[in-house]
């Protein structure tokens, strides 16, 4: 860094106060906008990926497919094995594994579940349901159903079922009722309601019937095995790693909640992409902004280069000169907008506690670095032109204007 | 060094435009100056003077002709070589003193220095306070040009053409725009300058008052000089 092209650069900007100010207001408010947006739309994501782990398993552990195999049997003849049907689909051997999980890195909780679909029988009105048996200290390990709980409690008696707050509307269902059950299996028997919960998942909240695990047992007629082993990890962005390792360690079939949430990922990464274009456009008025004002000095100061370059300034001064100039117009500018959007973000929630109509900004995710650099360089890159076309003025033309 | 040949240019020519439109300035220039001579440039509006410092000060090069300056072939020097040796060797005073407005009189003096080496020192500093303390500026070494006189602003030019020691300045009517008494004053500081340190002058002016202060005249007529010795003043060498 040469210092005489710093002092001069630093006495050109001091020379016109208003107009550098503006210049850096001007590259403080792009540099505003990228923050926010970033903020934003880092935010959105955390929000909504938080909204959608939130209530749903991260990892799933079931048997591995029976899926139908083909047997070549020489050049010309195949062999289709049909997918085997004759036994049910079930972990059999569960216990010896919950310990392998649960001493698996990042994994968070873990909850054994027997899984079938069951009517649930009021008078005339049947309602076709999912029943989830789960031991009643994993109850909210997966969704946290004692939280959703809008009436009576989250205990899971051997005679009790929680149900969704829309299943107990469409049938009229109060806490304490009882009803029947009648299972896929041809089992029946009757259950107290204890509690009626709203996750906020209309399919969930009318679908979704949670019962004692061994009260499951046997309505499912499933002896010994489970249906499958459901799995919280933190962070959730860990799950397709951690899914891989669980498949290994187990033999089972591990699915992350990153493969069946496909649209989410297309959401999230069109929202991405429109925050990169809005960042985009905000550099690029950076840039022409700092372009065309650096012109203007540049034409300004006309006989001054001229007098430099007929006192010796080289080309490479006089373009270190002008480079600086706006270098330190961008950088100072990014510095004060980061300054001013850390001050303006701080009163927002953290995207956990935002509630409906708050926007989730996430400071943390406000690229406030990132925002810096690259306004540093776009006001370096927008510089260098009208720097070279300074260090191209020609003496005489300038001392004789 | 005195009295050595600094810069000798033979033949030397420089047109303006093409085709129909080309202008011939300089016709055949062929001149040289020695080391520690003060020569007035003297001649009519159009007649090239201005042209000729130019090129003698490196900021434009000749059309054709030979350009020769303590050795080095200035015709066939690089841009860089070119403004390498005008930063070493040549120092310039122009009619508009063309301060930079954004530093102080010391600064300025200062830039052709700091220029050619890329900051300022300490002993630059103490150099340019010397060259101000000579021109009488002192008390003005923290003015900003905008307050400074015009006589002032001029001196201070004249201070910066010498902070690199040249071995020549080129002064393109130094005085023209100064009332009589700062044209005396920015004068005699460049006839003191001119006798303590050797530095060659070559002052380009309409004054023949001015071109009297100088030991030589050189006269340019529509594009060719002719070079008269001048008597040397009984002002100047007290005989």
């Amino acid at each position: 860094m040469n210092p005489y092209a710093v002092k001069i650069a630093i006495r050109h900007l001091w020379s016109h106060p208003g107009q550098t100010a503006l210049l850096m207001a001007g590259v403080a408010l792009g540099v505003g906008v990228f923050i926010f947006m970033s903020a934003l739309i880092g935010g959105l994501a955390t929000l909504l990926t938080l909204r959608t782990v939130g209530s749903i398993p991260h990892v799933v552990l079931e048997m591995p497919d029976r899926d139908p195999a083909i047997r070549r049997l020489g050049a010309s003849a195949q062999v289709v094995v049909q997918k085997d049907v004759s036994r049910r689909e079930q972990i059999a051997i569960w216990q010896p594994v919950i310990p392998i999980i649960e001493t698996t890195p990042r994994v968070t909780a873990v909850s054994p579940q027997i899984r079938g679909s069951a009517f649930v029988e009021r008078g005339q009105a049947i309602a076709p349901v999912g029943v989830i048996g789960v031991m009643p200290g994993n109850l909210s390990d997966i969704a946290d159903i004692k939280a959703a709980i809008v009436g009576g409690t989250g205990n899971l008696p051997a005679d009790g079922i929680l149900i969704g707050s829309k299943l107990a509307r469409d049938l009229g269902l109060r806490v304490g009722q009882v009803v029947r059950l009648s299972s896929d299996r041809g089992r029946s028997r009757s259950f107290r309601i204890g509690g009626i919960f709203t996750l906020g998942i209309a399919s969930a909240d009318r679908q979704i019937v949670y019962m004692n695990f061994t009260a499951a047992r046997a309505l499912f007629d499933l002896t010994t095995g489970i249906s499958r082993i459901e799995i919280k990890v933190q962070p959730a962005t860990a799950a397709s790693d951690i899914a891989i390792r669980l498949r290994r360690s187990t033999g089972l079939k591990a699915t992350a909640w990153t493969e069946d949430n496909g649209q989410l990922f297309e959401g999230l990464d069109a929202q991405a992409r429109t925050g990169i274009i809005i960042k985009a456009f905000s550099l690029v008025t950076i840039v022409v902004g700092i372009a065309s004002a650096m012109l203007l000095s540049i034409i300004r100061r006309q006989s001054e280069i001229g007098i430099m370059r007929a006192m010796g300034a080289s080309k490479a001064l006089v373009i270190s000169i002008f480079v600086l100039e706006g270098t330190l117009i961008g950088f100072i500018g990014a510095l004060i907008g980061a300054g001013i959007a850390w001050i303006a973000l701080a009163p927002f929630p953290p995207v956990s506690q935002v509630t409906s109509g708050e926007l989730p900004i996430d400071r943390a995710q406000g690229d406030f670095l990132l925002a810096i650099s690259l306004t540093t360089l776009a006001a370096t890159l927008a510089s260098i032109l009208p720097a070279r076309r300074a260090a191209r003025i020609d003496p005489v033309e300038a001392i004789g204007s | 060094m005195s009295g050595q040949q600094i810069f000798a240019v033979s033949g030397l020519t420089k047109s303006f435009g093409e085709g129909d439109a080309e202008t011939l300035v300089l016709k055949g220039i062929d001149l040289s100056m020695a080391a520690g001579e003060m020569a007035a440039l003297l001649g009519p509006s159009g007649s090239g003077k201005s042209t000729l410092l130019t090129i003698l000060g490196t900021l434009m090069r000749a059309s054709g002709g030979t350009h020769e300056m303590l050795g080095v072939d200035l015709m066939e020097a690089s841009e860089a070589q070119r403004t390498e040796f005008r930063s070493r060797y040549l120092g310039f005073v122009f009619q508009f003193h063309h301060l930079l407005p954004d530093l102080s009189a010391l600064e300025n003096v200062m830039m052709p220095a700091a220029c050619a080496i890329g900051r300022e020192t300490r002993a630059m500093r103490e150099r340019a306070g010397e060259l101000l303390d000579a021109m009488g500026l002192s008390d003005r070494r923290d003015y900003r040009p905008s307050a400074l006189s015009g006589g002032q602003r001029q001196r201070v030019a004249v201070a910066r053409a010498l902070i690199n020691n040249p071995v020549l300045v080129l002064a393109d009517e130094p005085t023209g725009n100064l009332d009589r008494q700062s044209a005396n004053q920015v004068m005699d500081l460049i006839r003191s300058i001119n006798k303590k340190m050797e530095t060659s002058f070559l002052i380009s002016t309409h004054d023949e008052h001015i071109a009297g202060l100088c030991q030589r005249r050189i006269e340019l007529f529509d594009g060719h000089v002719s070079v008269k010795k001048a008597a040397v003043l009984a002002k100047q060498t007290g005989q």
